[in-house]
């Protein structure tokens, strides 16, 4: 089993696909940070931001049924914001008897705790469409574009390119510690040995591939020696961010811009 | 398969604006900083190192083991990568991994990402090397030095980003601290287990197979003591400022009052055009309507659009 079905990229022929990734990072920056700074309860700002994201899935090409399906990963987290609805005083919309205590739960608190799951699920929502309409190295490229050192984006390629190289390789430690001990195929089974026992096993395989890792690298560094490598990391030249480059990114965080004013007028 | 073990990666919208923006600022000082040390210390062989060893970790948090009745225990990384390449080549490397997380698998938010970087990178970092350094020390380069001072270090990483991670989103308003810190605190005092158990079996492991990799009773590499007392500060602040914020919510939401500046920052806004009104939208019910509205003819629009576009191109092959 090779792991490559983990690279979100989604290969496809839409604009987005097209788009320069420079414009596509920042405005998804911006779209994350618009949906941040939206107030609470500004429901209208929230519905013009599902339907703006919602759009742009169906242009992506990727369809909306995955892009959903794939965004309510951050949803267990929505638990740790869950209290606000008890929390936050307001005008009382029902009451939990709970032993000694009440809990009442507020409208204010829990147009808090929507607003908050909402905010989340747009931004994982931008996030997704951004990995799956861009090719890493393309990211790779926007990311020096807007800053980054360089030393970091190197180490990010690296990560990257040898990321399914490693994961290939725990697959195959963890295939054969199945092979050779106690795999329970069933939760109501008791697995091998006690937990510090099988604890210290996965141990052993993380070293492992550790170690693996670490002789895998000085493999790599003498390679890259033999092609010229004199520890300066170089780049290919960015292409040129053209005047229709500008323009899209402009009308892009102006429309954000004015989602986010008529949020903080109205509802600020 | 990638996904985080550990309930930790904040998502986009847990965290207010101006906490998340602080905590990016404070990341990315300490990470520029990282940088610059580990470019002058390792030298060229730094790159391919380092990269590689971040794909290890991020492989390495598909391990798992069963623990009971269908949950398992991971590995978060942050203590190994310290022990291993010392402090200020680990906050890169686990930078790197909780970055392309963000990236590429969604765990973790972007705009949230400062707060990640500064919980796992430089936090269970920090704190790591600390533990580990103290307890070293204090065996005095015998055997159970490595494996204690791994096992308590992986814990207390865990534990205290755990904290931290709590006392964000008790700060950004989004979980009262006095449920989020024993929520956060109490269920990573467990997982920490299970961290401090792949570490120490994998340290048992490497001490086995290549003892020259722990760097024992060598000398600390230099600038390790700043993040020594780095380690050491935060968790004492954070072992202190976590209960102390549990028993008194009330204190934060006071900070979160004296943060009120946003709010006056927002008044003259509000002067500028009082009593404004859309017209024709004056009712907070009737704007939602039209939004929803216009949502809809825009979402219809661009999906008809597409599928025009579509068939015109079929139609010309």
């Amino acid at each position: 089993m090779h792991i490559h079905f983990l690279d979100p990229y989604r290969a496809g022929n839409s604009p987005l696909h097209a788009a320069d990734a420079r414009l596509k990072f920042v405005l998804t920056l911006a779209f994350i940070l618009t949906a941040s700074l939206t107030p609470p309860a500004a429901w209208p700002v929230y519905i013009l931001l599902l339907a703006l994201i919602l759009s742009i899935e169906i242009l992506s090409g990727l369809g909306v049924g995955p892009v959903l399906k794939r965004s309510l990963l951050a949803l267990p987290f929505v638990l740790a914001a869950l209290p606000l609805v008890f929390t936050v005083e307001g005008q009382a919309l029902f009451s939990l008897p709970l032993g000694a205590w009440t809990l009442t739960a507020s409208v204010e608190g829990l147009a808090r705790f929507v607003s908050v799951a909402l905010k989340s699920w747009l931004s994982v929502q931008a996030a997704i469409v951004l990995a799956a309409c861009t090719p890493f190295p393309e990211l790779l490229q926007a990311m020096r574009a807007v800053g980054l050192p360089r030393l970091l984006v190197a180490m990010f390629g690296l990560t990257w390119r040898y990321l399914f190289v490693l994961a290939d390789e725990a697959l195959r430690l963890m295939r054969a510690r199945a092979a050779r001990s106690g795999a329970v195929s069933s939760t109501s089974l008791k697995a091998g040995g006690n937990v510090a026992w099988r604890a210290g096993v996965t141990g052993g395989m993380a070293g492992s591939l550790f170690l693996r890792a670490f002789e895998r690298s000085d493999r790599i560094y003498v390679a890259m020696l033999s092609r010229g490598y004199d520890g300066e990391v170089r780049a290919l030249p960015l292409p040129a961010f053209t005047a229709a480059h500008w323009l899209t990114l402009t009308a892009g965080l102006a429309l954000l811009a004015l989602l986010l004013g008529f949020g903080l007028l109205f509802w600020g | 398969m990638l996904y985080s073990p550990a309930p930790m990666h904040i998502p986009d919208g847990f965290l207010s604006t101006l906490v998340a923006v602080v905590l990016w600022i404070l990341s990315a000082g300490v990470i520029a900083y990282a940088l610059r040390r580990v470019g002058n210390d390792l030298g060229e062989r730094q790159v391919p190192l380092m990269g590689v060893l971040a794909a290890a970790i991020f492989a390495g948090q598909m391990l798992n083991f069963t623990v009971a009745g269908g949950t398992s225990g991971h590995l978060l990384g942050a203590a190994l990568a310290a022990i291993l390449l010392g402090p200020w080549a680990a906050i890169i490397v686990m930078t790197t991994v909780v970055s392309i997380q963000a990236l590429i698998f969604q765990d973790g938010g972007l705009l949230a990402l400062g707060g990640n970087l500064f919980n796992m990178a430089v936090i269970g970092v920090a704190v790591a090397y600390f533990v580990y350094v103290s307890v070293q020390k204090a065996a005095r380069g015998q055997r159970w030095g490595v494996f204690v001072g791994g096992f308590a270090a992986a814990w207390m990483s865990i534990v205290i980003a755990a904290l931290a991670c709590a006392l964000e989103l008790a700060f950004s308003g989004t979980s009262p601290a006095n449920v989020a810190v024993p929520a956060m605190g109490g269920i990573h005092m467990l997982i920490g287990v299970g961290e401090g158990l792949i570490t120490l079996g994998a340290l048992a492991f490497l001490y086995a197979a290549r003892r020259d990799l722990l760097h024992i009773g060598e000398a600390a590499p230099k600038g390790g003591r700043v993040v020594w007392v780095g380690g050491l500060v935060i968790a004492l602040l954070l072992a202190v400022l976590s209960p102390l914020a549990s028993a008194h919510p009330d204190g934060l939401e006071w900070v979160a009052e004296q943060q009120g500046f946003l709010e006056a920052a927002r008044e003259p806004l509000y002067s500028i055009i009082p009593d404004y009104v859309f017209p024709g939208i004056s009712n907070e019910a009737l704007a939602t309507i039209a939004a929803g509205i216009l949502g809809t003819l825009l979402v219809f629009g661009v999906a008809l659009g597409v599928a025009y576009l579509r068939r015109r191109q079929t139609a010309d092959r």
